[in-house]
């Protein structure tokens, strides 16, 4: 069975994020990282692969520029090769850009089911997988937390308010898995070694047969009208804990009538 | 200031609508002279009397044949929206369902979305609304420069939930165009005590400072005994103890409750977007330099494995 996995390079998280005052997008210069919420679907995807017996996982991934480094950490893991399509055309896409350039990145790689992270860490609109779907017209199971194919279906335990849904689709498919529900490997030595010479195909947006007008910038139909600081909230008291730290959380307590 | 026609996606929750549906459509109901919802047909019963509360007028109900509510509810929708029954905005919650129907609307519309919003306004026919980024510390306001309807999607605990109608909504069956093609065989409910996160007047969350996972027994403890819900930071969901249901956060949930208790939690941007509207805030963490700090009205100091239990002891001792 082959996989496609779509992945985010980000700048890291652990760094304060900026926008650029001209044009009030998220600033991506300098190293990306791999998004830690797609180590998961990277992961699952290598483990389905494993059991169907053969097959590869491809990483399909969308950048404005020719950044390649999250990428590597994906191939680093097991991932066989990569697609990244990377365009200038592309800055300040929305989730719908987004998704019909994945989409169509998709077609190329003739995979049977796409496995995508409910939602990137930067971005965070968790709609993207779904539009994937739709564009394809595909089935889709999102929010999964246990992911089976079997006899040219996939099983999937979908996360809802209340417990979970047992849901079924016949492939191709896409799937969005959460955080936390596989533990994706580190990268050993040889993978990180095997992952520099494996094959990433930078494609443009007109490769993908894609007018410049249908993606990026140009298409999202909105504007961003004001970017302002939010209220600040303020520090209370903080103390020390000389072994009668819960006696005051017990008098706040008292004090906001919970006890 | 108003818009012709609003349409919430309306859900159920356990055993009743969603609060976030009845959020929406208080807020859909100062935006329009006209609110009307849509949802799976297997709730428009349950839902008709307690949205039409709300101010919904009509209820469009979508059999999904046993289908996940993405494909068929978007067709459906979508169809209206062809055969000139439009209105100027649909709203939805950021929910598991909510964004399925909205992507799957916004590709069969050709429509940009704007989600995890949390506040909206109108003026003359233009239609803003806003998201908190950097973890709450800034907001961006942004218009849509489409034609309508506009596709939104809304961060719940986002408006507040106030009767305004008085009849039962009129539910009427529209046609799905489109099957489905994800079946739900089976549904699951987890037995939990207490409420749901984002509806508990106290919620309790535990992070990476608990140490292992066993600890997390802890923070259900105490959320149990302060008739709370427990919660979690992204870093022990990403860890496997706790599944992603239990994430407050920029991704997972947010919640506003009046008294919020963060355990072993050092206050990463992406925790505190989901927790930084709560009343109150009450952090227990050993390092006094943690973020949770500067915006906690009550912080201890310490470690989290003498506080908790000698705060659990107390308060079972009380009850």
């Amino acid at each position: 069975m082959n996989v496609a996995v779509c992945v985010k390079q980000i700048p890291d998280p652990a760094n304060p994020g900026q926008l650029d005052p001209q044009t009030n997008l998220l600033k991506r210069e300098g190293k990306l990282i791999l998004d830690d919420s797609d180590a998961y679907g990277v992961e699952m995807a290598l483990q389905l692969v494993t059991a169907s017996g053969g097959g590869e996982v491809t990483l399909v991934s969308m950048a404005p520029n020719q950044e390649v480094s999250g990428l590597r950490t994906g191939l680093a893991m097991g991932a066989a090769k990569a697609i990244l399509v990377s365009d200038p055309a592309l800055a300040g896409s929305d989730a719908l850009s987004t998704a019909k350039v994945l989409a169509a990145a998709i077609k190329k790689a003739e995979v049977d089911l796409v496995v995508a992270g409910t939602e990137s860490t930067d971005g965070y609109t968790g709609t993207v997988p779904e539009q994937i779907a739709a564009l394809l017209d595909l089935a889709s199971i999102t929010f999964a937390k246990k992911i089976e194919v079997e006899s040219g279906k996939v099983k999937v335990e979908r996360q809802t308010e209340t417990g979970y849904d047992e849901v079924e689709a016949s492939l191709p498919a896409v799937v969005s898995v959460t955080a936390g529900v596989v533990e994706p490997r580190y990268p050993s030595f040889k993978g990180i070694m095997a992952a520099k010479s494996k094959p990433v195909d930078q494609l443009g947006v007109a490769d993908l047969g894609l007018s410049a007008e249908s993606v990026g910038g140009e298409a999202t139909r909105q504007e961003i009208v004001s970017v302002t600081p939010a209220a600040e909230r303020q520090a209370g008291e903080i103390v020390e804990d000389d072994g009668d730290g819960h006696l005051k959380i017990i008098s706040f307590l008292e004090s906001q009538k919970v006890l | 200031m108003s818009l012709s026609k609003i349409w919430v996606h309306a859900e159920m929750g356990e055993g009743k609508p969603a609060s976030i549906s009845l959020e929406l459509i208080s807020k859909a109901r100062d935006l329009a002279d006209t609110v009307e919802a849509f949802c799976a047909a297997d709730h428009a019963d349950a839902l008709a009397a307690e949205v039409g509360k709300y101010g919904v007028s009509k209820l469009y109900a979508v059999d999904t044949k046993g289908s996940l509510q993405g494909v068929p509810l978007a067709s459906a929708v979508a169809d209206q929206i062809e055969s000139g029954n439009a209105p100027d905005l649909i709203m939805f919650g950021s929910t598991y369902d909510g964004r399925d129907v909205l992507a799957r609307l916004s590709v069969k519309l050709d429509r940009p979305t704007l989600t995890n919003s949390n506040a909206i306004e109108v003026e003359g026919d233009e239609v803003r609304v806003t998201t908190s980024i950097f973890g709450g510390a800034t907001n961006v306001t942004t218009a849509f420069r489409c034609d309508p309807p506009h596709l939104a999607g809304f961060r719940p605990k986002s408006f507040a939930a106030e009767e305004g109608g008085a009849a039962t909504a009129e539910v009427m069956a529209i046609e799905a165009s489109e099957a489905g093609k994800a079946t739900v065989l089976e549904r699951h409910v987890e037995e939990h005590e207490g409420p749901v996160l984002d509806e508990a007047n106290v919620v309790v969350s535990g992070g990476r400072g608990l140490g292992d996972a066993e600890k997390y027994a802890m923070v259900e403890d105490l959320a149990k005994l302060l008739k709370g819900a427990p919660g979690a930071s992204r870093a022990i969901v990403d860890a496997g103890w706790v599944p992603y249901s239990h994430q407050v956060g920029q991704t997972g949930k947010v919640v506003k409750p009046d008294v919020y208790v963060a355990v072993g939690i050092s206050g990463a941007t992406q925790h505190m977007v989901g927790m930084k509207g709560s009343k109150n805030i009450i952090a227990v963490n050993k390092d006094r330099d943690a973020p949770i700090f500067s915006i906690a009205d009550l912080g201890i100091v310490g470690d989290v494995h003498k506080v908790l239990p000698k705060l659990i002891e107390e308060l079972k001792s009380r009850s």
